[in-house]
């Protein structure tokens, strides 16, 4: 199939950058849509032309490297899956495609679809770990039995990938369903709600200080999290939070 | 030199703990004037930063990933083995041992390998404590599963996730000790080289991927955590990202890179579906535990299935040939996956692929389905007879221990793996072989040190399922902060290294010449079109099945390829700026060389072993021949070129186990 | 606790809490509203007691003041932050993939509900407010006869008015199609009974408002 891609490009962080349109021909619904970028550039590589430079990594969708907004949409179209998972049958002929990096304040572009994400690492910096010391004295694994469910949902919260989906689709660019799901997570489970109050406040600041916006519960983040972290999470770190913030 | 592998001695069982009580320590305001560098922030590499931190060292840690939660550890779906026994069917440190010494066909050490059964009910307790959430039980205690190569369920597991789950257990431990300032955290950075300063490993050359700065950085030690080089093969199921870089440069600094040729192809992976294709995806080995694998028996139905007018499902079940169950009656689909992928080699050769490139395989759920669902019915009181009924309850359960991994299938290939069985063919997975380290996890550069996959050590020439993240943890968690100390003990008075010196110089130089070289080259070929040509040499000659004159040919076109590449290679762009195919460039030239390496080590080794098969050393019923001769680990020292490595051979040992075939009929 | 309004979520709590209790008061108002309908004496029985209870004058009606502003300037500040969060904005974007109309055009409903709030002030508050407090007159009464329902009816009759606070009353609804699930979720409320919550939340942020609209079209037809 032929299609034209409308593709944002910007030199650096201080350049103004531009959406540039790139026509392609001969696509394959069966490759992927990162695969599709591969062949753009390596047409762009032969004419002399700088390659669009994106972050991708892992391409089966767990290591929450890429990071596109395409035709509106994070991650594309498709839903519960990354934009290396997307593939090129979810468009038809002729279609117009455009792709943006992530936007967020928070979220510098380093150079054309690429955006710095440190603000997650430095939220998880802030409290989100258990501390534990690596002694290999650490009471037996099975100790502490641990409710099925709490374990289950514990898991849910744990399969987010970083990716930054939530903060690109929220009207807001609120980053709480990411740091709802660490809170979530460690909440749930016996190990982790020893610090949990330091952790919940810790966590938050750190959030807010990084220029995220607040949430106004649209319901973006869960529709696009390519892991389908579901917003009970945020309700959670909420209820955490104001527990927290009532007993600190 | 000769190799010192430093096995402590006595008896297996007290090597460890013996070794432990007496090696040096560093005492705690000591460790504060140590700084370690850690490269690569995967299970090894992090969970190595976060413990050296948490013991008291000042670690610098490296990723090329924005972030080091991204490590492609992440990407491992199955589980981690550990010799807790929960299960209560006979499981044992001394049968993990075992299993994976005999996995490994014989060709890892017997010391390293019983200390990683040793340290891994400790890494399970120790992930538990950081808040893994593991399969549980509705009494809340941890599930396990079974995988490959073993009579037993030792397998811990978080849904398709677990390397995920460990992943964030160590990125946590690392961002606790990142928060108290303890480690100094350097991602989108690459290392260009290690420094060797009077003979020891001092510090790293690393070029910051956004800015194109080269930067130098100084330690008392330097541990690489740097994952494997199947990327060398083009297609496989590593990132894209996955490179040899950093064990390349240390090798050619002067540590011995052993078993090069020790790679796994993995039996279950997506076929792939074009020229377009830029990686291969996994499906998870604990698929074997419900799935069973077939081809057609006629090659009437192999054609109908490849035109399309023949549906799998359709097909009799006495018109298929499930050939695992066939062959390794034992065992069955979970016969380790050396075997398994031969296996669906030797089928789709013999013209019985079931997808149009001919090189697929199915793996089939539907008696899952069937068993499973009859068995709910049974425990719900339902009909069991209801054939709908049990399939869709079968579904359910299936959907349940898999869901994420039938998802993936669907997305990538467009079908209904709940409805058609799943095809798949084996893909380059993981490699055992790597730098050579002694039991310490030192290489041959006093200094530097190796961790995880990108050593050699414990899998010998074929890993099992579920082991890899038990080594990378070990490593990371259990052994290196340990043996560490040992060395550092005589650093206490050393001070900060500085990178003034005449070394540092030079090793930035040969950096910035490399890049120099690459950036100014204005060839008319990508780097993806050198890198395609060395994945197709890689895999046809050296692939799952290799004989002399195939990789003979191998080792004349990769050093052909290399000179072309450094001759034809373009690439746009400048050295200053974030550049993709600069660091790409970078990478693929020393996988040009790692790949002659790679050929000219299966060449040497004339016997079949584990993911090393040799055509020529077979079984008549076509199964591995070990050969008593080769029962040692091949450490090349490099010379200059590839070609001219000097082998050097550590013999193996084996005092407490029994060297025997490896059935698993 | 210091500073909780600082804080992203102690806001977003602060924000839902004043909600809360924005829809406990809109439910009483109909609730002696819709009085009007069914009888004029009771209505007015109803709007004497609430016009000079003093509990309900001077304890109550500046909480309700106080939450009104809250929940505006709240609002207002809110957005304004959350603008900030994204400075470029994208060249296509395609939201209502993800998220409803109602959930992300909470500023304009809102600024509505404002515009329709000053002018239901300047129509019922502010008169009120002067007969009783500057004239002084405490008595309710309006030649010999209670004024409240009188005052309502008189209001309804210009036809630009009924349309006014119907247009006032969809945009309520559609403010409270988001706001009410939002209010609980925002507490923290998000468990097996979130469908429940769900489910009450549309039949309110539907009825509710349609109630007030058929109020003001009962008396507009019938007088």
């Amino acid at each position: 199939m032929n299609l034209t891609l409308k593709i944002w490009r910007q030199k650096n962080a201080s350049d103004k950058g531009k959406i540039v349109d790139y026509p392609m021909s001969d696509v394959s619904p069966d490759m992927s849509f990162l695969e599709m970028l591969d062949v753009l550039n390596q047409e762009l590589i032969d004419k002399g032309e700088e390659p669009i430079a994106f972050d991708h990594d892992c391409r089966e969708g767990i290591c929450g490297m890429c990071s596109m907004y395409v035709n509106g949409r994070a991650h594309g179209p498709d839903s519960m899956i990354t934009v290396c998972q997307l593939h090129m049958r979810s468009f038809n002929d002729g279609d117009t495609i455009f792709i943006e990096p992530w936007r967020a304040t928070a979220f510098p572009v380093i150079k054309d679809l690429i955006v710095d994400r440190s603000a997650f690492d430095r939220i998880q910096h802030a409290g989100g770990f258990i501390s534990v010391n690596t002694s290999g004295n650490t009471q037996d694994a099975n100790a502490i039995p641990i409710e099925k469910e709490n374990a289950d949902k514990a898991f849910d919260a744990a399969t987010c990938i970083g990716c930054g989906a939530c903060v690109a689709s929220c009207k807001n660019s609120s980053a709480m369903l990411f740091v709802s799901a660490k809170v979530s997570q460690f909440a749930l489970l016996p190990q982790g709600q020893v610090e949990a109050t330091d952790r919940v406040l810790n966590m938050v600041k750190q959030m807010d200080e990084e220029g995220f916006g607040n949430c106004t519960n649209t319901g973006a983040c869960e529709v696009e999290c390519p892991k389908g972290i579901s917003l009970e999470n945020i309700a959670r770190m909420n209820r955490e939070y104001l527990a927290a913030s009532f007993k600190g | 030199m000769a190799l010192d592998s430093k096995i402590p001695k006595g008896p297996l069982a007290d090597k460890w703990t013996n070794h432990k009580n007496e090696i040096n320590l560093v005492n705690p305001a000591n460790k504060r004037l140590i700084d370690v560098i850690v490269v690569g922030t995967g299970l090894a590499g992090g969970s190595a930063a976060a413990t050296l931190a948490e013991l008291g060292y000042n670690v610098k840690a490296f990723c090329f990933q924005d972030s080091p939660r991204r490590a492609h550890s992440i990407a491992a779906q199955g589980g981690i083995n550990a010799a807790k026994n929960y299960q209560g069917d006979g499981d044992s440190t001394y049968r993990l041992f075992y299993d994976t010494v005999k996995g490994g066909d014989y060709r890892s050490r017997e010391a390293n390998v019983h200390r990683l059964a040793e340290v891994s009910t400790n890494i399970i307790d120790q992930c538990v404590a950081q808040g893994v959430p593991f399969a549980r039980d509705y009494g809340g205690l941890l599930d396990n599963r079974s995988f490959g190569g073993v009579l037993v369920s030792r397998t811990f597991y978080a849904k398709g996730q677990t390397g995920q789950q460990l992943l964030l257990g160590a990125y946590s431990a690392m961002n606790r000790q990142i928060g108290r300032g303890k480690i100094k955290m350097f991602t989108r950075h690459e290392m260009l080289d290690v420094v060797i300063v009077d003979g020891k490993a001092r510090g790293i050359i690393a070029r910051n991927l956004v800015t194109g700065e080269i930067e130098r950085h100084s330690a008392h030690a330097v541990v690489l955590g740097t994952g494997g080089y199947g990327n060398a093969f083009y297609l496989s199921t590593y990132a894209m990202g996955s490179n040899v870089t950093a064990a390349w440069k240390a090798h050619k600094r002067g540590a011995y890179f052993a078993n090069p040729c020790y790679t796994q192809i993995h039996p279950t992976c997506i076929p792939v579906s074009g020229d377009h294709q830029s990686k291969l995806t996994l499906m998870s080995e604990s698929l074997r535990n419900d799935g069973r694998i077939w081809v057609p028996k006629h090659k009437k139905d192999v054609e109908a299935i490849r035109e399309g007018s023949l549906k799998p499902t359709d097909l009799a079940e006495e018109d298929r040939d499930y050939y695992l169950e066939r062959r390794y009656p034992a065992f069955g689909n979970l016969v380790p996956r050396d075997v398994a992928s031969r296996a669906a080699k030797e089928r789709c050769d013999e013209g019985y692929g079931v997808n149009k490139t001919g090189e697929a395989v199915y793996l089939d759920f539907a008696s899952a389905f069937m068993r499973y669902g009859k068995e709910q019915a049974h425990v719900k009181g339902l009909d069991e007879n209801d054939e709908s009924l049990v399939k869709k309850l079968g579904q359910e359960i299936v959907k349940n221990k898999y869901g994420n991994l039938f998802q993936m299938y669907e997305k990538i290939v467009d079908q209904n793996p709940y409805e058609t069985p799943m095809m798949i063919y084996p893909a380059v997975h993981y490699t055992m072989g790597g730098i050579w380290v002694d039991y310490n996890l030192m290489t041959t550069v006093p200094g530097l040190y190796c961790i995880g996959e990108a050593n050699f050590s414990d899998h010998g020439a074929n890993r099992l399922g579920a082991s890899a993240l038990m080594q990378g943890l070990a490593d990371g968690y259990f052994v290196l902060p340990y043996t560490i100390g040992d060395y550092l003990a005589d650093d206490i008075r050393t001070g900060p290294i500085s990178t003034d010196s005449k070394e540092f110089d030079e090793a930035e130089k040969s950096a910035t010449d490399i890049i120099d070289k690459l950036v100014n080259n204005e060839g008319t070929h990508s780097v993806d079109y050198f890198h395609k040509k060395l994945g197709k040499i890689m895999w046809n000659k050296c692939g799952m099945a290799r004989n002399e004159k195939d990789l003979k040919e191998a080792i004349t076109e990769i050093a052909e390829l290399r000179a072309e590449f450094w001759k034809d290679v373009k690439i746009p762009g400048k050295a200053d700026e974030y550049n993709e195919e600069l660091a790409k460039a970078g990478r693929v030239a020393d996988f040009l060389e790692l790949g002659e390496l790679f050929a000219k080590d299966a060449l040497v080794r004339e016997e079949s072993a584990g993911g090393h098969f040799r055509e020529e050393y077979q079984t008549p019923e076509g199964e591995a021949m070990r050969r008593k001769e080769f029962q040692f680990v091949s450490a090349w020292e490099y010379k200059g070129e590839p070609k001219d490595a000097v082998l050097h051979k550590e013999d193996l040992v084996y005092e407490n186990i029994e060297v025997k075939e490896r059935s698993y009929k | 606790m210091s500073g909780i309004l600082n804080s992203s979520i102690g806001r977003k709590f602060a924000m839902a809490l004043s909600a809360l209790f924005l829809m406990f008061f809109i439910l009483q108002h109909f609730a002696i509203n819709i009085l009007s309908v069914f009888s004029p004496d009771t209505f007015n029985e109803v709007s004497h007691f609430m016009g000079t209870n003093p509990l309900v004058q001077f304890a109550l009606q500046p909480v309700l003041i106080f939450g009104v502003i809250f929940h505006f300037a709240m609002g207002f500040i809110l957005e304004i932050k959350n603008n900030k969060a994204r400075k470029v904005s994208y060249a296509k974007n395609s939201p209502s993939g993800n998220s409803t109309w109602m959930s992300r055009n909470m500023i304009w409903s809102g600024g509505f509900i404002l515009v329709f709030l000053i002018i239901h002030f300047i129509d019922f508050w502010i008169p009120e407010i002067n007969t009783k407090y500057i004239v002084g007159d405490m008595s309710g009464m309006h030649n010999g006869e209670f004024r409240y329902y009188e005052e309502l009816v008189h209001k309804f009759v210009p036809i630009w008015r009924v349309a006014l606070y119907c247009i006032g009353f969809v945009f309520l609804a559609l403010h409270l199609l988001h706001g009410f699930d939002s209010a609980f979720q925002s507490v923290g409320a998000n468990n097996k009974y979130t469908k429940g919550i769900k489910g009450l939340g549309k039949a309110y942020s539907i009825l509710i408002p349609l109630g007030f609209i058929f109020i003001a079209l009962y008396h507009h037809f019938n007088h």
